[in-house]
């Protein structure tokens, strides 16, 4: 017992021990309410856009918008949207009288690559919100890293129903629309000018948005009369498509619908033209293509092969409203070409984290969350838009657009057909095409 | 000590250190410097550090020792990523049955393959587990939907029928991953100075797994067994007509290796619940043969350095950006720190591929025994110098 119990032994034991109790003095684990609180005079916003895979090219458009926006939210430039944005809490001089500083990462449309990208973002550069994706995968995945890790999670261009459907999340939130809207949009023009008896073939990509959109434009168009001859589904990887467009030869379908975006698009469509399926005439009808995700950047890529074709898209640089206008300009001025969709959506989703971190006057994504949730605001482009709180996705107008015939550069490929109303594309929460997921608590992590 | 020799203890002991203190030496520049960029000691990447560490120590065992090329290790890891996320979801958040598991399932899968891939030797034999590999990720990335998500990767959700534990928290929330109750992506940060340490619960799980599977395989290596698995690298023909079945060798020299793999991959999962096909894609593959290669195939620390080489640079530099690039060369005048921009930001940022290409072929072509050779040069540069200073010492001047 003597030996155990020492003069010299107690003191050690003491001095460790005071020192274990000193401890939590230096570590600060869980000082801040939520994850990444910004302190000094800056607060960082994370950027992960797609810089390789099939979607660079609208990842690096993307990239352009937030750094647009990061120069508005700042007070440079000429403030874009921010004059015509309904809300007027942004005053020019960053966040909360924060400035905004931001961090890029490379997705490398993969979900894995995606979130280690994010989470080197909020653990190493202390970003607070993160923002940016080009592929509904990459997007539910770090959607769902964001809920985990307790930070906003502002969507770019994802289209996938179950962004905002099964995999929705309380701290994720998307502006851009989805494919059941791309349906309920596109169906009535299609059935306008292509008529109620036609046999579909769709080509889709195949993840999480190929497959939502391929459910959803069939079940408009099977509303309509339409028949679906067969549904093939092709790997997001793939750059070759000529293996599945020969047997559409075989078959007697008469509209060929390509649920590709991107680079797949591109490729897809410019062979589906060279196999002379436009110039073919089934069932004593014209063949027809489909697009139902049409972006500018894509028709640029697939160059003559557009004209005529039918898709549908979130925004176009041509709308004559106040809010484009001022968001193409200062685009337009910074880098000599109009803005895409994507960078529409993003450099939107930008100013509606700061307005409603603004609005909240907290960083909290609780706060900034119940901020954005139920908002109705205008301005930015797509006319009057409201944020759901069920669901956390806006609704507003869609546009059906369709390949212009004789474009009058080489950024006016597209022209509006139908601006579709709002009501016609609002759905309920719960939608079988959105059912069985529910968005759970916000989670401010630390 | 353990039943390693002075030197293994020593390496042992050193790696031990390196893992222990990584928090500190992987951050060596205060957080609002302009350096800060090139730190890396943030938890999640400093838990790749491990996982594909693991990973290339499990195949070195196979290309180091046997010198079987496997061009489908990414197969076993992202078999074991599922298997864990399964086991998350239907079992409890608790890592210790999700790696088991992992390990397990990965072991016989890795059986399965090695059976029928072993029967071919060299380049056939590549091409085989190649096929296996893109043949696992097609079905992952499609067939088999229901069981992977597909491209989406396999997720946690809030309806999740955990058998032990809860689907979801009190507060409305997906449960964490813990180990008993530790939570795996709790962290600690200890600010000294402009300085900020991060210390991770899960990375100092994947350390000690790390280390328990680095000592695994410097007892193979030392091994009988390993004797044997550097034989059939030698010679296997010669083995052969001594009338040796070398097939028992490699295959369980094969299941080893792709249970190292599972535990990667389970360890990935338990760091982050999510298994993605792309896990499993030849590029994956391919890239634990260049982490082996670079740090030196056949020795024992070359695959740790090896993946810890690339994962900085898919980590770090791959976040470069114009903006950085600009702040870095402001002072320079504007045309030419366009022009120096624009050189550079090839080579950083989406381009970090690429860089990371060049320095490749300068090691295989300069150090075909990879970075350890590297090590090992330097090291006799100096034991030289030493020695020269000795020698001129011990000769007195007339």
């Amino acid at each position: 017992m003597s030996k155990l119990l020492t003069r010299r032994g107690l003191l050690k034991t003491g001095a460790i021990g005071s020192a274990g109790l000193a401890m939590p003095t230096i570590f600060t684990s869980a000082a801040h309410a939520f994850t990444n609180a910004p302190t000094g005079g800056s607060v960082t916003l994370g950027f992960n856009v797609p810089q390789s895979g099939p979607y660079a090219d609208e990842g690096a458009d993307e990239l352009r918008a937030f750094q647009l926006a990061v120069e508005h939210l700042n007070g440079d430039g000429d403030g874009g949207m921010l004059q015509t944005f309904s809300s007027k809490v942004l005053e020019g001089n960053g966040i909360l009288g924060k400035k905004v500083e931001y961090v890029t990462g490379d997705t490398q449309t993969k979900s894995d690559a995606a979130r280690a990208s994010a989470k080197s973002m909020i653990e190493k550069d202390g970003a607070i919100m993160i923002s940016g994706g080009s592929s509904s995968g990459v997007a539910v995945a770090v959607q769902g890293l964001c809920q985990e890790a307790g930070v906003i999670f502002m969507s770019g261009l994802t289209h996938s129903n179950d962004t905002t459907g099964k995999d929705k999340k309380a701290n994720g939130f998307r502006h851009f629309f989805n494919a059941y809207m791309s349906g309920a949009a596109l169906a009535p023009v299609l059935a306008k000018n292509y008529g109620t008896d036609r046999k579909a073939y769709h080509l889709t990509a195949d993840y999480t948005w190929g497959w939502t959109q391929e459910e959803s434009i069939k079940a408009a168009t099977e509303a309509l009369g339409w028949t679906t001859v067969n549904t093939v589904r092709t790997p997001l990887a793939a750059t070759d498509f000529s293996s599945y467009i020969t047997p559409i030869l075989q078959t007697d379908a008469d509209v060929l619908i390509l649920n590709h975006y991107g680079g797949n698009m591109v490729n897809s469509l410019t062979q589906a033209v060279q196999f002379g399926l436009r110039d073919k005439v089934v069932n004593g009808k014209q063949f027809e293509i489909v697009v139902p995700l049409y972006s500018r950047l894509m028709a640029r890529g697939a160059g003559e092969n557009v004209k005529g074709i039918y898709g549908s898209t979130n925004w176009h640089w041509s709308l004559q409203d106040e809010g484009t206008k001022a968001f193409v300009k200062s685009f337009g001025t910074k880098y000599g070409f109009p803005p895409s969709q994507a960078a529409h959506t993003c450099y939107v989703q930008t100013l509606l984290y700061a307005d409603a971190v603004a609005r909240a006057k907290s960083f909290n994504p609780c706060d900034v969350g119940a901020a954005l949730e139920g908002y109705e605001f205008d301005g930015l482009g797509n006319g009057k838009t409201l944020y759901r709180a069920a669901d956390h996705q806006c609704f507003k107008d869609v546009l059906v657009v369709r390949g212009k015939e004789n474009p009058q550069s080489e950024f006016d490929l597209l022209e509006v057909v139908e601006v579709t109303p709002v009501d016609q594309v609002t759905y309920a929460p719960d939608h079988p095409m959105f059912a069985g997921g529910s968005l759970g608590a916000c989670n401010p992590g630390a | 000590m353990l039943g390693l020799g002075k030197k293994d203890f020593i390496l042992l002991g050193i790696v031990a250190a390196l893992v222990l203190l990584a928090p500190f030496i992987l951050n060596p520049f205060p957080a609002d410097s302009a350096l800060a960029q090139f730190n890396a000691g943030y938890p999640d990447l400093m838990q790749r550090f491990m996982i594909f560490g693991i990973f290339a120590v499990g195949f070195n065992i196979l290309f180091g020792l046997t010198g079987y090329l496997s061009f489908g290790h990414a197969a076993f890891l992202g078999v074991g990523s599922y298997s864990a996320v399964w086991m998350f979801k239907l079992l409890s958040m608790n890592v210790i049955p999700a790696i088991i598991l992992s390990v397990v399932v990965a072991g016989l899968f890795a059986l399965l393959i090695g059976f029928i891939s072993l029967r071919r030797s060299g380049i056939y034999f590549s091409i085989l587990t190649l096929a296996f590999a893109q043949m696992s990720f097609n079905l992952a990335y499609s067939v088999l939907t229901p069981l992977t998500n597909g491209e989406t990767g396999l997720q946690l959700t809030l309806e999740d029928p955990r058998i032990l534990g809860v689907s979801q928290t009190a507060a409305g929330g997906i449960p964490v991953t813990n180990l008993f109750g530790m939570e795996m992506r709790e962290t600690t940060t200890l600010t000294l100075g402009g300085w900020a340490f991060q210390f991770n619960n899960g990375y100092y799980l994947c350390g000690a797994l790390l280390l328990l599977a680095f000592y695994i395989s410097i007892r193979i290596f030392r091994s009988p067994f390993g004797l044997m698995l550097r034989a059939v690298k030698s010679n296997q023909t010669r083995l052969n007509y001594t009338g040796l079945n070398t097939k028992p060798y490699t295959l369980a020299a094969f299941v080893i290796s792709g249970m190292y793999a599972g535990l990667a991959g389970g360890l990935l999962a338990s760091m982050d619940p999510l298994a993605g096909a792309e896990r499993m894609q030849w590029t994956a593959s391919g890239e634990v043969v260049l982490m082996t290669i670079l740090g030196g195939a056949g020795t024992l620390i070359g695959p740790v350095l090896g993946a810890g080489f690339i994962k900085y640079f898919e980590n770090i530099f791959s976040k470069i950006n114009d903006n950085v690039l600009h702040s870095w060369f402001h002072i320079l005048p504007d045309s030419i720190e366009n022009a120096v921009i624009w050189v550079v930001e090839h080579f950083v940022g989406s381009g970090w591929h690429l860089t990371l290409g060049l320095l490749f072929m300068l090691v295989v072509t300069f150090l075909p025994g990879g970075l350890v050779q590297g090590g090992q040069k330097i090291g006799r540069l100096f034991r030289r110098r030493d020695a020269a200073a000795k020698a001129t010492q011990s000769t007195p001047a007339e």
